[in-house]
């Protein structure tokens, strides 16, 4: 899983029936520290997630069992909202939600 | 399977029920040299890991699972050994 941070969300109204009823967040992926890595994508979400939280995500087929036992096409899909990240060693490295 | 070491953890109350019981891990991948390998990434323990230790991590989603105990679950990596030590045979690399 990575971290991320939801930062929009999309509205298809064409779209395969398996996704009806689902929410599709933009996630920003995050390093440990909170900073912007990597490129926006599009998410699912299974806990309910909305903007500026700090969440964790799922890749690859994985990211279709939250839904179980229906089979929806996804390959990115939001796990879990982050409370804290907790890095005690490194400097500056504590982020909070 | 990737070699890294556990830098941290993560605190998530919302999460998906099969995380439930789990200690969420904060894993920086490394490479044989010890230096970093890419961005950390989080791993659900399979082995009661501690932060600092250098561990085996299955980076991929059915070994994750099932190491983990949770099949069918939103998981795609996790930590499955406690690394005691690497040998790296001179000249076979």
């Amino acid at each position: 899983m990575l971290l991320g941070r939801v930062v929009g969300n999309v509205v298809a109204t064409m779209k395969n029936a398996s996704l009806s009823g689902q929410r599709l967040l933009l996630v920003q992926p995050i390093d440990r520290n909170g900073r912007d890595k990597g490129k926006v994508l599009v998410a699912l979400d299974s806990v309910g997630a909305g903007a500026g939280e700090t969440v964790y995500w799922c890749r690859g087929k994985e990211a279709s069992f939250p839904f179980l036992p229906a089979e929806v096409p996804t390959e990115a899909t939001i796990v879990g909202i982050v409370d804290v990240v907790n890095i005690p060693s490194a400097k500056d490295a504590r982020t909070r939600a | 399977m990737l070699i890294g070491r556990v830098i941290g953890d993560v605190v998530a109350t919302q999460k998906a029920p099969s995380h439930v019981g789990r200690k969420i891990l904060v894993v920086q991948p490394l490479n044989l040299d010890g230096s970093d390998r890419g961005e950390a990434v989080l791993a659900l323990d399979a082995v009661d890991a501690g932060i600092g230790e250098r561990v085996l991590l299955a980076a991929e989603g059915y070994s994750a699972m099932t190491a983990v105990g949770r099949p069918n679950s939103p998981i795609d990596m996790a930590v499955i050994g406690v690394i005691d030590s690497v040998d790296l045979i001179e000249g076979a690399k």
